[in-house]
């Protein structure tokens, strides 16, 4: 800890140095400035005369002049955010402390650092968080964030358990802290009897709120089983939304003198109006931003700006009609993300993901970096025995309430939640931004507000630094259910798919119903309208399918990943570049630097993809069945594999120095063939050579064209990466083909009857694949699959395959 | 139903033991039986083909088999009966009872296996232990049937790739001449051993005694 504390110092000072030097600045433009805003309220009519006076002078007189008064709210945000966001960078410096200690906790110790900075030089911290600046800017982005990437299905799976802890949950915790931090009010010893019970209710309602940023990436690390993570991610989705109609509920009534009986019983009717106008209003917010996205097919660039200024005047109208908003750009964010992935196009797609979680990670961050700089400035109101007590019911309610909520909802769920779930339940409800802001935005109307400050920042350091830390070993220590969620694979998506169809048809043969059963029922509507509204092109799609597509998607992503990379890094494959490229310009001239011979290499590969896209494009249907596809995919199905088992970087560039060394030793064996092996018409003499590949690529390509995704350029960079490295690969065909000599005849005619008769040839073979797999062996046909367990050069592929099949049959 | 009052009530302590429902449970399930077969003592195929929220079940036809299907019985034989009765019902359906809780590891993967075992044999159709890419390809076109624009290639393209998939995962390195014969019960626990089948493959038999009222209509 020590060392990594040197390693990142020099940026925590950085970041102190320039957050003090500007704030310093800004205090003292500060000052300057003061006089002239309140100059025109002094002295009325004399301020116009002064105002105009000086300017022809200055413009006229100044070489150099600094208005910072101009700019001083913006550039002290910016400077706020770059020193978050260097706080962000300086903890992943150093990687291993963010695996102990949760990013809040180091962020709020930054901001007590510079909090420390700061009150030692007499400064007031910035009076950026007010109310407004909370609820309007600050609170949308984390709660857009978390509504985008919550994962949809597990979430309806778990619906009722959801909402009953975040609804029950959150109000047994509330009224719950509450009325016994009333009771502890009596007490004359505590000196605290003047604070009321609709106090003390607002205060109960701001503190329990939970926050699932830090309890989710312990949950993510250790793989924790998904009704856990979900009930947890939900949890704080759905609570955040209660939280903030109970404080401006408690807030209403603390404002009142007397409570009448009737006026509590409009309250809780005004409760659930303003829960679900707010998923009323989200989910027609979230139709109409995907039926927006349906016409932008034209204008890609503003794409990504449709769904954020949906969400947010979603959230907008919804404050505007003051029902809940966080329910209302919850909701919106849920319902459109799945048609608007489908309608936009893969780049903005992407664009949008990445803007969401950056706004929402610089929000969160601020508030944290806020609540350590507020907690070292702002004066604060000790009182021992509330305090105490406040973090005493805090986690006995939360414990307690947990207890009885699950013993309640267990019975109806399938798969109940034991005791160890139960502790997790319980001990992952740390306290984080929300709680803090709502604190902090208290009117100051509240008696004891710098009470309640000090409670919850106590509360919240509390359980950040203290449960935050434990969290990670505790749950290791009890050793909870966990589950693999980052494994996808076709054949689990076909299983879990049958699975489910049977239970639901097993449902329906017993008479029962179950979310199994609404889910079928809301995809055959959501497939016969919504989707026919909300989508472009609507083309139903199976998950198998959608998943299919997404694997071949990323397969060829991680490839095009790859191989800008390599260029850069491997000399080996420029190397290998140079010497093919050598070899098939040779006709023209040779290139001598690396430079040139790159050059050359993109605007082939970009000439290919204009091939391509021709050959792709008009040809929207889904891929014809063809024999030699299922070769094509058991290569590249290996091809997927090595590249998902982790250590991608090394298999690939060993990989390609394999390629290397391999070509050498074909050349020198022929040196014949390698010349019309790239030219795609060919010249007569290598027939053979070159009629298998050009018959290939299509075939790659078509399976390419089933992708809905309509990415205007990705795809075709993918295409074309993906084809340099089948090209490799055929050209170790190549090699091994001539070099092994009998079958060089015999492939040629094979492959030069299928140029003639090709899809004749494929349909038909396909039905009797098997057949031909044993029929055709020691022809080229079935050379294909050789191609991983390459036997002839023994560098190439076989030693890298070997460790990664340790569990053989 | 009404003359051998004496004989249901035996049996169904014995199905309690043996499928592990509760009492209720076995008798809101044998109404739905009764209610199912129109009052007869078997079970059979048509029966279950007239079910009405059955008629959407893309894969109805190796849902209505697995209860026919003599290897969920418990038996080792194999083969395929004509018609049920109750206790067999009950057995298929006992395959989805979802575990208890406090369940041991050891109790919990037997019961993954067993639910395993009868995915396995709703895809493996004629009994040879073996999926093969035809069986394989059968399911995966029925699976996909609900989705007219797909259309069978496709489904075909997708059962290659998932099957070259299990090849590579569970094969490994092939020789030139193998040939991939189909997917063994083993190789298919091992593709699905990180899917929590065993917290998924359940149903919560709680409310059944209302909806079997309902639902008859």
């Amino acid at each position: 800890m020590v060392l990594n504390f040197n390693q990142r110092s020099p940026f925590t000072f950085l970041m102190c140095l320039i957050c003090t030097v500007s704030l310093g600045y800004g205090a003292n433009v500060n000052v300057i400035l003061e006089p002239t805003a309140t100059s025109p309220s002094k002295l009325p009519p004399l301020s116009p005369m002064e105002e105009t006076d000086p300017d022809p002078v200055e413009t006229t007189q100044a070489v150099f002049t600094l208005d910072y008064p101009r700019i001083q709210i913006p550039f002290e945000i910016t400077l706020w955010v770059l020193l978050a966001s260097f706080a962000k960078i300086g903890f992943h410096v150093y990687h291993k402390i963010t695996v102990w200690v949760p990013e809040s906790c180091l962020l709020i110790s930054i901001g007590l650092i510079v909090g420390g900075i700061m009150h030692s030089l007499h400064e007031k911290p910035p009076a950026v968080l007010t109310s407004n600046v909370f609820f309007l800017y600050m609170l949308p982005p984390i709660v857009l964030d978390s509504g985008y990437f919550m994962p949809t299905r597990p979430l309806f799976e778990n619906f009722g358990t959801v909402l009953w802890f975040a609804v029950v949950g959150t109000l047994w915790n509330s009224i719950g802290i509450g009325i016994s931090l009333f009771a502890i009010c009596q007490i004359e010893a505590f000196g605290v009897q003047d604070i009321t019970l609709q106090e003390n209710l607002l205060f109960a309602s701001i503190i329990s709120a939970v926050e699932p940023v830090a309890v989710l990436t312990v949950f993510e690390d250790i793989s924790i089983h998904e009704q856990l993570y979900i009930v947890v991610f939900g949890e704080c989705l759905f609570n955040d939304a209660v939280t903030v109609v109970l404080y401006n509920l408690f807030n209403h009534v603390a404002a009142l003198e007397v409570v009448e009986a009737g006026e509590v019983f409009l309250d809780i009717g005004r409760f659930f109006v303003v829960g679900l106008g707010g998923m009323i209003f989200g989910v027609l917010f979230g139709f109409v931003a995907a039926f927006t996205t349906r016409f932008t097919g034209k204008v890609r660039e503003i794409e990504p700006l449709i769904i954020f200024l949906y969400s947010y005047l979603a959230y907008l109208i919804a404050e505007l009609l003051a029902i809940s908003s966080i329910m209302a750009i919850v909701i919106c964010a849920l319902t459109m993300k799945y048609y608007v992935e489908e309608n936009v196009s893969q780049r903005s797609c992407t664009t949008i993901r990445h803007v969401i979680k950056m706004f929402g990670s610089v929000s969160e961050t601020l508030i944290f970096f806020f609540l350590g700089v507020v907690t070292i400035t702002t004066e604060h109101q000790w009182n021992w025995g509330y305090i105490l007590f406040t973090l005493l019911f805090a986690l006995l309610w939360r414990g307690l309430g947990i207890l009885v909520l699950t013993q309640i909802i267990n019975p109806f769920r399938t798969i109940p939640f034991n005791f160890k779930d139960q502790f997790c339940l319980a001990y992952g409800g740390l306290r984080g931004a929300v709680s803090f802001a709502l604190a902090f935005t208290l009117p100051d109307s509240i008696g004891c507000k710098k009470l309640f400050i000090t409670g919850t920042i106590v509360i919240i350091i509390f359980t950040v630094f203290i449960q935050g830390i434990t969290l990670r070993p505790l749950l290791k220590l009890i050793n909870v259910r966990k589950t693999n969620r980052n494994q996808e694979t076709i054949n689990s998506e076909i299983h879990k798919r049958l699975m489910e169809h049977t239970v639901a048809g097993i449902e329906d043969l017993c008479g029962q119903w179950s979310h199994y059963y609404w889910k079928d029922k809301f995809m055959k509507f959501n497939n016969r309208i919504i989707r026919k509204i909300l989508i472009r092109d609507n083309r139903p799609e199976s998950s198998i399918v959608a998943l299919y597509k997404k694997l071949e998607l990323q397969n060829a992503m991680e490839i095009l990943d790859q191989m800008p990379g390599d260029i850069s890094a491997a000399p080996s494959l420029i190397s290998l570049h140079k010497e093919r490229k050598n070899a098939s310009k040779s006709r023209k001239k040779l290139l001598s630097s690396d430079v040139t011979n790159m050059h050359e290499l993109l605007s082939k590969n970009m000439y290919k993809i204009r091939q391509r896209t021709v050959s792709y494009t008009n040809k929207h249907s889904l891929p014809n069945d063809i024999t030699a596809r299922e070769i094509l995919m058991r290569r590249h199905t290996s091809l997927r594999r090595s590249l998902r088992a982790g250590s991608f970087h090394g298999t690939n560039a060993s990989k390609m120095s394999h390629n290397y060394f391999s070509l050498p030793m074909g050349r020198s064996l022929n040196t014949g063939f390698p010349p019309g092996r790239l030219v795609h018409t060919g010249d007569g003499d290598t027939e053979s050579e070159i009629d298998y590949p050009s018959i290939r690529r299509p075939r790659r390509v078509s399976s390419k064209a089933a992708m809905p995704l309509r990415p205007l350029n990705t795809l075709k960079e993918v295409a074309s990466s993906v084809d340099t490295v089948d090209e490799q690969n055929e050209e170790q065909r190549g090699y091994r083909r001539s070099h092994l000599g009998s079958n060089v005849s015999r492939s040629g005619h094979l492959t030069s009857h299928l140029h003639h008769g090709s899809s004749r040839n494929y349909s038909e073979g396909d039905h009797d694949f098997e057949e031909q797999q044993s029929r055709l062996s020691p022809h080229a046909w079935v050379q294909e699959p050789q191609d991983n367990s390459d036997v002839q050069h023994p560098l190439m592929r076989r030693p890298h395959w070997l460790p990664q099949t340790p569990h053989d049959k | 139903m009404g003359a051998s009052q004496s004989g249901p009530v035996h049996l169904f302590q014995d199905l309690t033991h043996k499928t592990g429902f509760s009492i209720e449970q076995i008798k809101t399930l044998h109404t739905r039986f009764l209610y199912l077969t129109r009052d007869e003592d078997t079970l059979r195929r048509e029966h279950l083909a007239n079910v009405s929220d059955l008629a959407l079940n893309p894969i109805r036809r190796q849902i209505i088999e697995a209860f026919f299907d003599k290897r969920n019985m418990g038996e080792k034989e194999k083969g395929c009966l004509q018609e049920i009765g109750f206790e067999e019902f009950v057995t298929v359906l006992s395959f989805f009872r979802p575990p208890k809780p406090h369940t041991a590891d050891e109790e919990m993967k037997n019961i993954k296996k067993e639910k395993l075992r009868f995915l396995f044999n709703m895809y493996d159709t004629d009994n040879d232990g073996i999926i093969t890419l035809d069986e394989y390809r059968c399911v995966v076109e029925e699976l996909l049937s609900s989705y007219e624009i797909i259309g069978a290639e496709n489904a075909k393209a997708i059962t290659d790739a998932a099957m070259l998939e299990v090849a590579n995962v569970t094969v490994g390195q092939m020789a030139p001449d193998d040939f991939y014969e189909g997917i063994t019960f083993e190789q298919f626990e091992q593709i699905l051993k990180d899917v929590e089948i065993e917290t998924k493959m359940n149903i919560h038999f709680w409310n059944l005694d209302t909806m079997t009222v309902q639902c008859g209509k």
